[in-house]
């Protein structure tokens, strides 16, 4: 899993209202201040640092609401 | 039902009761509210009179139950009359519109919306905050409740028509320790609060909205938080609904630009039999301007009346929805500002004079408020983000 990478990539991007390593990997991100927005940051830092490329259906408050949905999708996209 | 597109309403006899109160209640009363920049009076004691302020409201709980699209459609028939009131009964259905698709499932919104019905109530928004410019997805003020009561204060730059209100909806933080983005919606009944005015409404047009700032104090039982987080109503209701009927009244001015027009052009021809004035070229050009105006939100409203039917809430998050979306309210209230100005130069000196049947000056006026309500700039910054974000 690539949790610890996300969070990573969640602190730098996300733009959130908390400090990312206070979040667990299923605390609610658009809870923490994660807005349509600002998804659109953190998605091109995880497709350039994963080099995966999000699909339509990917891009949305499922695949976009925790940590651990989104180490789950990029898992999924790395094992295309 | 809401969504159904084959609910038994007769659209045809229902719009042309439309027309006869534009006619009677909006048009003689539009150039005072202009002036005057005072709150239409006479048109919303008559869309009380029958029941149209509850339009949006399902039948079985006494209101007419229109869809969107019947909705839209008696938007654009009051916006030929007087856009100021046509844009007051927007805005108000806009509200009914969060209540109606977001709320029903609680008890209280449930007795609030037969509520609605019978005293026709009209309702405000307070979405813009100082602090925060016109991002409606942030908050500073908090809903704070104890013991099933909340207190809220809420400094609003634009209430539009907030003094003559029966309740605002308003947007604001979850709770003390939520961030901005985390919003929920309340409903503040006029009882419960006061406004302190903050700043007036003299502006160049839709000056009938009366849309001043104010300081809001509000009170009242927990039970008026609206059951679901704000973000859902905004990217399901607020967003597409606000744009979709704001076009539909602008289209209405539109129109209304172009009759007058056509009124000039056929008094030209009348002094020239079997010549055709160049004004009645002009008027023609015109004419397809307001075509593409009219086939855009068609597109708009069958989209949106479709995800509604169809019920698919993720439908609504999605970045290509809310972007066709965001295209519709830039291209209509670019071209409601096109299609006047072609108008007045159709109507030629008779729609510069404010004191001509065929005057054009508040047309133009409450046009270019088009483009500034919710500012076409921000917009397509948000769009600008979203392109990148959306795949085909």
């Amino acid at each position: 899993m690539h949790t610890e990478q996300i969070r990573a990539l969640v602190a730098q991007h996300a733009r959130l209202s908390v400090n990312a390593n206070d979040l667990t990997d299923d605390s609610d991100l658009y809870g923490a201040g994660l807005t349509s927005l600002t998804t659109v940051n953190l998605m091109l830092a995880l497709e350039d640092h994963f080099n995966v490329e999000f699909t339509d259906k990917m891009l949305g408050r499922k695949t976009f609401g925790t940590i651990r949905s989104l180490s789950e999708a990029i898992e999924d996209l790395l094992n295309k | 039902m809401q969504d159904s597109p084959s609910n038994a309403i007769d659209l045809t006899s229902l719009l042309e009761l439309v027309h006869k109160i534009g006619q009677e209640s909006l048009a003689p009363y539009a150039d005072s509210v202009d002036r005057e920049a005072r709150f239409p009076e006479e048109a919303f004691a008559a869309l009380r009179a029958h029941k149209f302020l509850s339009a949006y409201v399902p039948v079985e709980y006494g209101g007419l139950g229109l869809n969107i699209t019947q909705l839209s459609k008696i938007c654009e028939v009051l916006g030929q009359y007087c856009a100021s009131s046509a844009m007051i009964f927007a805005m108000h259905q806009i509200q009914v519109g969060c209540i109606v698709h977001h709320a029903l499932g609680s008890e209280y919104f449930q007795a609030y919306a037969r509520q609605m019905v019978e005293k026709q109530y009209l309702l405000a928004s307070a979405t813009t905050e100082l602090g925060i410019g016109g991002d409606v997805r942030s908050s500073i003020c908090a809903v704070k409740v104890t013991d099933g009561q909340f207190v809220l204060e809420k400094q609003a730059p634009v209430i539009s028509y907030g003094a003559m209100a029966d309740a605002i909806l308003v947007t604001c933080r979850r709770a003390e320790d939520a961030p901005r983005s985390d919003q929920v919606q309340v409903l503040v009944s006029k009882k419960d609060y006061t406004l302190t005015q903050l700043a007036g409404w003299d502006t160049l047009g839709f000056r009938g909205t009366c849309s001043c700032g104010f300081t809001l104090n509000s009170k009242g039982d927990a039970r008026q938080i609206l059951p679901v987080p704000y973000a859902g109503i905004h990217s399901k209701t607020m967003h597409p609904f606000s744009h979709i009927v704001w076009g539909s009244l602008w289209l209405g001015l539109a129109t209304d630009a172009l009759n007058r027009a056509r009124t000039a052009v056929r008094a030209e021809a009348r002094k020239n039999p079997g010549v055709i004035p160049v004004s009645g070229t002009r008027l023609a050009e015109a004419d397809i301007v307001l075509f593409s105006m009219r086939s855009g939100l068609h597109l708009a409203l069958a989209d949106y009346q479709r995800l509604l039917v169809e019920g698919d809430a993720d439908a609504f998050s999605n970045f290509s929805f809310a972007i066709r979306i965001n295209n519709l309210k830039i291209s209509c209230s670019n071209l409601v500002v096109d299609i006047v100005s072609r108008a007045m130069l159709i109507c030629g000196i008779a729609g510069y004079k404010n004191d001509s049947k065929l005057s054009l000056g508040r047309h133009l006026r409450d046009a270019f408020g088009a483009s500034l309500m919710v500012n076409n700039d921000r917009i397509l910054g948000q769009n600008a983000t979203m392109q990148i974000g959306q795949r085909d």
